[in-house]
């Protein structure tokens, strides 16, 4: 199962974080920190998949946006990979443009909900980008009319 | 459209956010922040009540404070306020930021509980979804308490809108995880279970994950999902791919639905229904032809997408381990992935291999990949990558490639990286020890590590190969004579001074004929080391020292004076100067005999788990070895495979974690006197001066050891495994199993022996209505008496119990008598019986005589059937210091100077019965060139010759 969805600067700062399982407030700082050193560290050419304590980060880079998702050893790393991708593509969809962190600070709720209909509980729920995105597109439809 | 933000833009927030983007320092960054945090606090404290859009904003301004890493102690009431709100948005921030907000002890979940309530009761799909979340993410037992009852029923209510129930089924999921008891399986599993035939491919998804983790908790109430999962998957697999429309990614069809079914089919053995099975097996064989298949995209994705699912079918494969034409195939697809140009690849395909290779049809094929693997291990830039082609080096591993991968391993120790070497060091050490064929291989590779990577060399490698060498007679005089050339050098790891100091102290005899290598050129050797090393190793060589001199009596001068010496006797150091003082001391007042007995030779440890691989688990962690994922094979029965699996997938995840605290062996710090006591108390002779013998009480978080794969646990058959080990010996273990060690400690007078026979119970828990009796045949009651004192009927988890045997040689005998042991154990009976060691040469006296007397009664003794010859190969490597101290154990005098060839042996020797005494003599004539002994037995009485020579010429 997935443990949480972290989205990060290239400064290490948070712009989103979703944990599934619980983690104590005070010790998620930490942990942050610290999983996103173990990422921003590597390479281009090293693998995409760390060992990190008792379970594994899959981590992506896009542009100054690195996405990084702690799953347990259960889970299929690959799929993770590009559910990772498929995610930043939603965004895309819906921002009409390429994702970046300012525009996830911005729509923080939204961001939210997006993930929401894709992950719960830390299991995929839902892959199809029209259906992750319907309730937004029905709440935009509300309130432009 | 706006560029700060969609739909109902907040400018506030808008503008609070870019202040903070703004914000050039962290100071800065935080006295914004509290100025925001001072106005939230004012208005929501203030009079006037605040309207729907205001409370959003300003919850929200929060949830954007917390993302940054501020704590947030206000504010929870208003989210509250936010649920009953009619607004989509505003009902949204609310959740959210409880969910992110809100720990499941929190007082407010009543009030939570209501909003949720009304919402789920609201018949407005994306309200319930939304209320159905924040249970999934909140999951708190008051809440189960208050929903449990209604979610399986909208999840499988007909009328339920399907988004609502994707979100029912992972609301459930979570629930079943937190509170297994207010979700009883009903009536709606069986239809849970037909989720899987939706049409909607989002409700299959989000079904498959419960139905995954609830058939994980209680197989048997699932298993129709078997055949609903292959079919479905088999649907998907041969589809085209537009029917799928909108699941289909970058031209793979519902790539992440296929991996959960594919891991749903991971829960069960392969489906007994020839039809299913054939169907699955189709869908697998399909999967794999895919990745043969051109690729229909050039993106990355397309190939990822693809391969998920790939390795998650061969990850089944491995599972099933059942078809050995799909677990070839897959092995020549993870051989193909091995030189892929993706480094992901790469890093799976070794990953996954390492479980290939403990599949009993597959091992062969996995080693074909031997030199790729290599190669990765020489050439792969990512640490990660490497250590994944470390693991399966490790996991390919057997007898036939022991060497080659060992050597790999040590070349590259010399350039490995730091993070990595100790588990390198680890794996060769465990390695070298399971497929050593001569142990001298297996001693030159230890003492290689050392050189190589002395500093990641932990005390669990060195102290196993002092174990291993004590344990070994056959090996002893070499490691005598390896580590003495190894200290030669002139800078060598303080790791070898330990074991040299150690190794010299005990076996230094073996070489000292040798004048290269006299008594006191050994002393002089790691003497020179002396002064660079620090106070433990100092520690240990004086006990070597002690140890020397009871070896070798010329040397005693030379080392009472080292002894003596300011810099020992007046070390700054107190446990070196207490060991200088005692052994001075002890060296000066004891007599040769109670020196000897002091400082006899260790007993052979007991042969338990090695720490080793003790240690190696404790690093790695439950499931994280290489080997198997205990969880994910027992399920289909087929754990058991032939000797090639790795001993460590024997140990279940439970028992690793008993393993975490494992007793170390003592760090040689313990003061000589305090230990002194100590080893009395426990019946051991003071000779275990250098600390090393862990004590014997073994708890539960012992396993089985790498030896001890050939004792059979728990069958009434007589185990023999070690009785010839202890013909030439008097102590050590003479069974073991996983639950029980047997040690013996044996002394023989005369005709009478006492043996103590100590039972150590190895797991946590009692051992009830223990017995313990001797049995003989008919014939051997006649020639030998045994008599037992009871036992203790309960042995607790972790304790040691003596029994005394009593021994009476009536006369010449050749049966041995049986020691049968019953138990209780977690309920079932036990039953061991082994054989014990107690032969005709124990009963010798050693008998000193002049050449002209010997040849005088070899004379004597010329009649036919006094005399018994034997030629035989040797059986292990011919070491003349060896080929004497076994014939010394076998209880005769050895004659010096009495055979003109002074390669002979010759020894002589009384056997004493009650009747009568048997005068024997006995000659052993090796050839180095033909590796053959001749052994020729004289003694007044037939039967014993013969059956001395039967004993004798099995030990070499």
């Amino acid at each position: 199962m997935i443990k949480f969805v972290l989205m990060v600067n290239r400064q290490g700062q948070t712009r989103l974080s979703r944990y599934y399982e619980s983690v104590e407030l005070n010790r998620r700082a930490a942990l942050e920190a610290d999983v996103v050193r173990c990422c921003l560290s590597r390479k281009k050419d090293q693998c995409s998949f760390v060992e990190y304590k008792d379970f594994r980060l899959v981590y992506r880079q896009y542009a100054a946006l690195y996405i990084v998702v702690g799953v347990t050893d259960s889970e299929n790393e690959l799929s993770i990979y590009e559910l990772v991708h498929n995610f930043v593509e939603v965004l895309d969809k819906y921002f009409s443009r390429v994702v970046s962190s300012g525009a996830i600070m911005f729509n923080l709720d939204r961001v939210h909900v997006i993930l929401d209909e894709m992950i719960q509980n830390g299991h995929i729920v839902e892959t199809n980008k029209s259906r992750i995105l319907a309730p937004l597109t029905a709440i935009d439809k509300m309130a432009d009319g | 459209m706006p560029t700060v933000s969609k739909g109902d833009g907040m400018r506030g927030l808008a503008v609070f956010i870019s202040d903070i983007r703004n914000c050039k320092s962290k100071e800065a960054e935080v006295k914004r922040i509290n100025k925001e945090l001072a106005n939230i606090r004012s208005k929501f404290k203030g009079d006037k009540a605040l309207d729907g859009y205001s409370k959003k904003k300003y919850v929200c301004k929060l949830l954007f404070i917390f993302l940054l890493g501020h704590d947030i102690d206000f504010g929870h009431m208003e989210a509250v306020n936010l649920l009953s709100s009619n607004k989509y948005t505003e009902k949204q921030i609310g959740y959210l930021f409880i969910s992110v907000l809100v720990n499941s002890n929190s007082d407010l979940i009543r009030l939570i509980n209501n909003g949720i309530k009304n919402d789920l009761l609201s018949r407005n799909p994306t309200f319930m979804n939304l209320a159905l979340h924040c249970i999934a993410n909140v999951g708190s037992r008051e809440m189960a308490e208050a929903f449990a009852f209604e979610i399986p029923s909208i999840l499988v209510a007909g009328d339920t809108m399907d988004s609502v129930k994707q979100s029912a089924a992972l609301c459930l999921l979570r629930l079943n995880r937190t509170s297994p008891d207010l979700v009883p399986m009903g009536e709606w599993t069986a239809r849970v279970v037909h989720l899987l035939n939706d049409q909607h491919l989002g409700v299959v998804t989000a079904a498959t994950s419960l139905i995954t983790t609830l058939a994980q908790k209680s197989p048997d109430d699932f298993k129709t999902s078997i055949s609903l999962a292959v079919a479905r998957l088999s649907r998907i697999v041969t589809s085209a791919s537009i029917d799928l429309q909108d699941y289909t990614y970058y031209f793979v069809a519902a790539p992440w639905l296929s991996v959960k079914l594919l891991r749903l089919l991971q829960c069960y053995p392969p489906p007994e229904d020839a039809a299913l099975r054939s169907r699955l097996t189709e869908c697998l064989e399909t999967i794999l032809n895919k990745a043969q298949e051109p690729p229909k995209s050039k993106k990355v994705q397309h190939s990822n997408a693809k391969n998920a699912v790939l390795f998650e079918a061969i990850s089944l494969i491995i599972h099933h381990d059942s078809e050995p034409t799909l677990l070839v195939r897959a092995c020549n697809q993870l051989g193909q992935f091995l030189q892929h140009r993706e480094t992901n690849l790469r890093y799976l395909a070794l990953e996954s291999m390492c479980t290939l290779a403990s599949s009993e049809f597959s091992h062969e094929a996995v080693k074909t990949h031997i030199e790729t693997v290599i190669n990765a291990l020489k050439t792969e830039r990512d640490v990660s990558v490497r250590q994944r082609a470390v693991d399966l080096l490790y996991a390919m591993c057997d007898r036939s490639n022991a060497k080659q991968i060992v050597a790999e391993m040590l070349s590259y120790l010399e350039t490995a990286d730091y993070s990595i070497r100790e588990e390198i060091v680890l794996k060769v050490a465990i390695l070298a020890e399971k497929y050593a064929v001569d142990y001298t291989w297996y001693v030159d590779t230890v003492l290689n590590l050392i050189r190589v990577a002395g500093d990641y060399v932990s005390e669990e490698v060195w102290y196993r190969v002092i174990q291993i060498v004590i344990n070994r007679d056959d090996v002893q005089g070499y490691a005598a004579k390896t580590v003495f050339e190894a200290l030669q050098a002139p800078a060598c790891h303080e790791n070898l001074v330990k074991v040299g100091g150690y190794i010299l102290g005990e076996f230094g005899n073996l070489i000292a004929g040798d004048s290269r290598s006299s008594p006191l050129v050994q002393f002089n050797l790691l003497h020179s080391k002396f002064h660079l090393c620090s106070v433990p190793t100092r520690a240990l060589l004086l006990s070597a020292y002690i140890k020397f001199i009871n070896l070798f009596p010329e040397v005693k001068a030379t080392i009472q004076d080292v002894l003596r010496s300011d810099s020992q006797l007046r070390n700054a150091d107190v446990e070196l100067q207490q060991r200088a003082v005692e052994y001075l001391k002890l060296s000066c007042i004891a007599s040769t005999d109670i020196l000897a007995t002091v400082l006899e030779e260790m007993p052979p440890f007991p042969e338990r788990e090695s720490s080793i691989l003790a240690k190696l688990k404790r690093k790695k962690g439950p499931g994280k070895l290489p080997d198997i994922d205990e969880n994910r094979r027992n399920v289909n029965g087929s754990t058991e495979h032939s000797e090639n699996t790795d001993t460590t997938n024997k140990c279940s995840p439970s028992l690793l974690e008993d393993l975490l605290p494992t007793d170390r062996p003592r760090p040689s710090s313990s003061s000589p006197v305090i230990l002194a006591a100590r080893t009395m108390a426990s019946t051991h002779p003071f000779t275990d001066v250098l600390n090393l013998n862990s004590t014997p009480s073994t708890g539960p978080n012992l396993l089985v050891d790498v030896f001890s794969d050939s004792s059979s646990p728990a069958s009434v058959d007589v185990s023999e495994d070690n009785f010839s080990r202890f013909v030439c010996k008097n102590n050590g273990v003479i069974y073991e199993n996983q639950l029980l060690q047997i040690g013996l400690k044996s002394e023989y007078r005369q005709n009478l022996g006492r043996i103590y026979v100590f039972f150590g119970n190895k797991t946590s828990t009692q051992f009830l209505s223990f017995s313990s009796f001797v049995t003989s045949s008919d014939i051997l009651k006649s020639q030998l008496n045994v008599h037992t004192k009871t036992v203790d009927p309960i042995i607790e988890g972790g304790a040691q119990v003596q029994q005394i045997l009593n021994i009476e040689c009536v006369s010449d005998f050749i049966d041995a008598p049986v020691l049968s042991i019953q138990f209780r154990y977690g309920g079932a009976l036990q039953n061991i019986a082994v054989k014990l060691p107690v032969m005709l040469n124990k009963f010798f006296q050693p008998t000193e005589m002049t050449s002209q007397d010997f040849f005088q009664r070899w004379k004597q003794l010329g009649a036919p059937q006094q005399e018994v010859q034997k030629i035989f190969k040797a059986k292990h490597p011919m070491d003349t210091d060896v080929a004497k101290a076994k014939i010394l154990g076998f209880g005769v005098a050895l004659l010096e100077g009495v055979d003109p060839n002074p390669a002979n042996f010759v020894g002589a020797g009384v056997i004493h019965t009650k009747s009568t005494q048997v005068g024997c003599l006995l000659r052993l004539e090796p050839n180095d060139q033909a590796q053959m002994f001749r052994l020729t037995l004289r003694t007044s009485r037939e039967s014993v010759s013969q059956r001395l020579c039967e004993l004798l010429s099995e030990q070499f």
